[in-house]
């Protein structure tokens, strides 16, 4: 496995912990998007240089989105509802970093008898993506403020973008642009939502938006 | 070994001697960085030698406990230290788990150091004692398995075996566990020194210290062991740091010592740095801090199992 | 020709975004549920052959949800026009805690309805099943603005659970992508014909990683149990006919989802495995909808229930195959028929009474006869009974599972249904019969009898006599036409 591959696993992990232990809203955010151009990156390192032009088309396209029109996304989100750090989630910080180790230890635990063998390391890379969506389902499950959820969500599709990186899939250039966009529309129109549940509710804690039940 | 005994008892004798140094260079560092001149370099020495001519006033309250404190806890890291190696030239006193027994050693000193506060009755020892053990609850945790991960790792049972072994990393295995490892021991060893961002070693409010406040009754000779001890302290974490960051191991033994010892230099001018470029985390952050070293010390446990 | 469906509707949605006037807006509704019909009964007549390696194409399982979603547009779109032609500009008082609010802008609900109809239609007509995940995103993210289309919490409490859960859920089915495509080694591309031809050749494990993956993905969407909880909230708060579409057109579509994922474990060999799971996970949906159908206060969450009881049903006539599988195609016409029906006339009551809580709706069948009856009928059909088509599907799925053998498996199936029916009557008919506590007004009056408007009461008699007609008489043609559907989506 190269060297390469081995430190983008290593930020994954990193980015994890971070996500896992960060109540400042700007901090979530950043970090996710640090993970997803990490991640985007994955593509080149496996593959041997010089790169066919429809891997680079993606991987730019990636960056554009997930680097520029993302966070500036969130970040007009953040600042339309006044929210900055996500106070009492359910699950505290310390807790959710311990947790965090114990799902990095059942991730290598999980994917050590599958026989991956797209590329040397996938195995790894496979991990630290099953840890990824590990992360991204806590977040979502343990955070009570809908931004911090849609990070979360984020966090998600990062992994699930890695596993498909480890796995080498290969997939035409028109779906992976459909799935970008996919990502993309879903946070404007998840935007859009909190900034109608904000005007409604004068708050975005998803806990308190509990009327609807049986 | 028997070729390099002197070296490393060179090495040892080194550390009792220069270890004062550091807090005059962490001193120099935070005054470069707010402007002034600062501290000359050896005050640390001047300190120890007033405080050793100075007497002591003991409290009625405090028992023998409270005089021996001091005493052990210098002994007890003069003992640690000679478990420390320096690169690939080993420590004088190596064995085999010898840094389970660097853990504990480290523990009984912090025991000492805690018990000789509670003995005072001061609530404010008291208050910094609960503390300390908090931290350290979750510093020890850390340390130990990061220095588990490198054992496993290598295959070495011994600190110096480990430390020999450790650069260049088996690409197997991957660099990436020792880094993960020094990260986590960067972050054990401001905790355990109490250095911003855990503790504040400048304060002089009692509510927001923490070792600073075990040792507020102390005074004359035993203020001078407890300074030493520090000192000491700091040089044995500064030289684990240095081992596991800088990846030089020649065969030499003199010029791994060399290394060594700028090296720690220079761990604390990256002390001083870290300290003068964070705020001190609040009293609640601190434990998710040392979560955090816990973390990553599991996570290169994990890397390197896979 | 056939990416009609999906262009026309789209272009006819930006338009009406930009027409400021609402009647054309309107009629540009209804040109599009025109364009789409005429497209879907060509198809049906014509059926274009499936061309290999291409992105798009029809074969019967596809026609078929194609075809509900077109018929369900259609009266939804007859419906829509008259409702916001009653409901623009109105500031509304809400039914339960009696505030005021407003309702979003018609341009972006009627342009949001179209793309809702452009994406479901993808994903009918999509080979490729990269594509047919994009499509089912998409519907996901242009019906989060119908649902709170009444722009009150309560609404955007569901819009935001229905977003989130989603999202999280088909996220998952992207993972069983890449997980199936990962267990062709690279070799094999992600079309339907590719997968099905090589299915042997492709690796058990991973195929069956990426099964459970698709349906947890879609069944969450589906609302399949224990991944339903947003449904009652989306499918009660959202105005009737976004119910209507959502539950008789949307839930198929994500169902259409996994049984491509059926079909290939089926051609693998692995047809039991998935098979076993279906059915597993209809039975919870049916026992999980039962439970929470018997206490139910708010009819419109009863009806979402009765969604997931229905889906359930699906799941385990296809998991059961066979038999069952091709009464399981018919299940899936005949409920959205009814379900829309059902919806509708919710709508009506919800208008009339003022309030969603069924022990609050009295005498409906005297006040509102139209919509009373049908209202009637529509628990009849929906609970499974004669005449209507409904009984006819159910019947066949138990005469498949009678015929494989699962004798448990039938006893927990007719358990749930009698006890949906009796937890559903009970609601149902106190709200038919029973006195009106409110003083008759003097005979004559114009007030004494609310008129049914027409463009109300047309779709949802259509959609009645659909549902009946189907448990009239179902033509062999039909049947074959089920059949080869069923067969198509991994029945054998």
């Amino acid at each position: 496995m190269n060297a390469l591959l081995e430190i983008l696993i290593l930020i994954v992990a990193l980015t994890d912990f971070r996500l896992l232990a960060s109540s400042r809203l700007a901090t979530l955010i950043d970090t996710m998007v640090f993970q997803a151009l990490a991640l985007s990156v994955i593509p080149l390192s496996l593959t041997a240089a010089p790169w066919p032009w429809r891997l680079m088309t993606l991987v730019l396209m990636t960056l554009a989105v997930k680097g520029v029109v993302l966070p500036w996304l969130l970040h007009r989100a953040m600042r339309t509802v006044d929210v900055q750090r996500e106070i009492e989630p359910f699950l505290g910080f310390s807790s959710s970093v311990l947790l965090g180790i114990v799902l990095l230890g059942l991730s290598f635990l999980i994917v050590r008898p599958l026989p991956v063998t797209a590329s040397p390391g996938a195995g790894s890379l496979l991990a630290g993506a099953l840890f990824t969506i590990l992360t991204g389902l806590v977040i979502i499950i343990s955070r009570r403020k809908a931004l911090t959820q849609v990070v979360g969500y984020l966090s998600l599709e990062n992994g699930v973008y890695a596993c498909g990186a480890a796995l080498a899939v290969e997939e035409p250039l028109l779906v992976e642009m459909g799935v970008l966009l996919d990502v993309f529309v879903a946070v404007f129109v998840m935007g859009i939502t909190i900034h109608q549940i904000n005007r409604e509710f004068d708050h975005i804690d998803t806990d308190r938006l509990a009327e609807l039940k049986d | 070994m028997i070729m390099t005994l002197p070296f490393s008892i060179l090495h040892w004798s080194l550390a009792l001697i220069l270890a004062p140094l550091l807090p005059g260079i962490i001193n120099r560092t935070k005054a470069w960085f707010g402007g002034r001149r600062g501290q000359p370099l050896p005050q640390a020495y001047h300190d120890l030698h007033k405080l050793l001519r100075k007497g002591a006033v003991y409290s009625r309250t405090t028992t023998g406990i409270f005089r021996l404190g001091p005493v052990l806890g210098l002994a007890i890291v003069m003992v640690a230290l000679a478990l420390v190696p320096a690169g690939a030239l080993g420590a004088p006193l190596a064995f085999r788990g010898d840094f389970i027994f660097l853990a504990y050693a480290l523990g009984l000193m912090r025991f000492t150091t805690v018990l000789a506060a509670l003995d005072t009755g001061s609530a404010f020892a008291g208050m910094g004692a609960s503390r300390e053990v908090q931290f350290a609850l979750l510093a020890e945790a850390a340390l130990l398995s990061g220095l588990a991960v490198l054992a496993a790792g290598t295959g070495q049972f011994s600190l110096s075996g480990i430390s020999a072994r450790l650069w260049p990393p088996d690409l197997h295995q991957g660099g990436a566990s020792v880094l993960l490892v020094a990260a986590a021991v960067l972050i054990v060893m401001l905790a355990e020194n109490a250095r911003i961002p855990v503790d504040d070693p400048t304060t002089h409010l009692e509510l927001t210290m923490i070792h600073e406040v075990m040792v507020l009754d102390h005074g004359g000779v035993d203020l001078a062991f407890i300074q030493y001890g520090a000192a000491l302290k700091l040089w044995l974490f500064a030289a684990i740091f240095t081992g596991l960051a800088i990846p030089l191991r020649t065969g030499r033994p003199v010029l791994d010592l060399g290394v060594t010892v700028v090296g720690i230099f220079l761990t604390a001018v990256a002390i001083g740095v870290i300290e003068s470029t964070m705020a001190r985390l609040r009293l609640l952050r601190v434990p998710q801090l040392l979560v955090v070293a816990l973390a990553l010390s599991l996570a290169a446990f994990f890397w390197t199992v896979r | 020709m056939l990416l009609s469906v999906v262009v026309v509707p789209v272009v006819l949605g930006f338009l009406a975004l930009l027409v400021p006037a609402h009647g054309p807006r309107r009629g540009l509704l209804l040109a599009g549920s025109a364009a789409h019909a005429a497209a879907v009964g060509f198809a049906l007549v014509r059926t274009p052959p499936l061309r290999p390696g291409a992105w798009i194409g029809v074969d019967a399982t596809g026609l078929l949800f194609l075809a509900i979603t077109s018929v369900l547009f259609a009266a939804v779109a007859v419906y829509t026009s008259g409702y916001l032609g009653r409901e623009s500009g109105r500031v509304v008082r809400d039914a339960e805690e009696g505030f005021s609010f407003s309702n979003k802008p018609e341009a972006v609900f009627v342009a949001c309805l179209l793309f809702f109809l452009a994406a479901m239609s993808l994903v009918c007509i999509s080979r490729d099943l990269g594509l047919l995940w994009v499509a089912i995103e998409a519907t996901t993210l242009v019906s989060a603005p119908l649902i709170s289309f009444h722009r009150h919490h309560r609404s955007l409490e569901a819009t935001w659970k229905y977003l989130l859960i989603c999202s999280v859920g088909i996220a998952m089915a992207l993972l069983g992508n890449y997980f199936l495509a990962f267990a062709g080694h690279g070799r094999v591309h992600l079309k339907l014909e590719d997968l099905l031809t090589h299915a042997a050749a492709l690796d058990p494990i991973w195929l069956k990683a990426a099964f459970i993956m698709l349906l947890v993905g879609y069944g969450t969407k589906m609302g399949l149990a224990p991944m339903h909880n947003w449904l009652p909230d989306a499918h009660s708060e959202a105005p009737s006919m976004v119910s209507t579409l959502l539950s008789g057109a949307l839930l198929n579509c994500a169902f259409l989802g996994i049984l491509r994922g059926h079909a290939v474990l089926q051609a693998a060999g692995l047809g039991r495995f998935s098979g076993d799971l279906l059915i597993f996970f209809g039975l919870l949906s049916m026992a999980v909808a039962a439970v929470f159908l018997i206490r139910q206060t708010d009819y419109k969450r009863m009806l979402a229930y009765s969604s997931i009881e229905h889906m359930g049903i699906l799941s385990l006539g296809v998991g059961i195959g066979g038999l069952a599988g091709s009464g399981a195609m018919l299940h899936a016409l005949a409920h959205s028929l009814t379900k829309g029906m059902l919806f509708l006339c919710a709508g009506q009551l919800l208008h009339f009474y003022s309030t969603k809580t069924a022990a609050d709706v009295r005498g409906a069948l005297h006040r509102l006869p139209l919509t009373g009856l049908l209202w009637l009928a529509g628990l009849l059909a929906i609970t499974g009974s004669p005449p209507f088509g409904l009984f006819i599907s159910e019947l066949t799925i138990l005469q498949g599972t009678l015929a494989s053998g699962r004798w448990a498996v039938a006893v927990g199936y007719l358990a749930a249904l009698g006890i949906i029916f009796i937890a559903m009557a009970r609601i149902v008919l106190p709200m038919v019969f029973g006195r009106d506590d409110q003083v008759e007004p003097a005979a004559g009056t114009a007030a004494a009898r609310p008129r049914e408007a027409l463009w109300y009461a047309l779709p949802a008699l259509a959609l009645g006599s659909g549902s009946l007609l189907l448990g009239l008489y179902v033509p062999a043609s039909a049947w074959h036409f089920l059949n080869r559907a069923a067969q198509l989506a991994g029945g054998y």
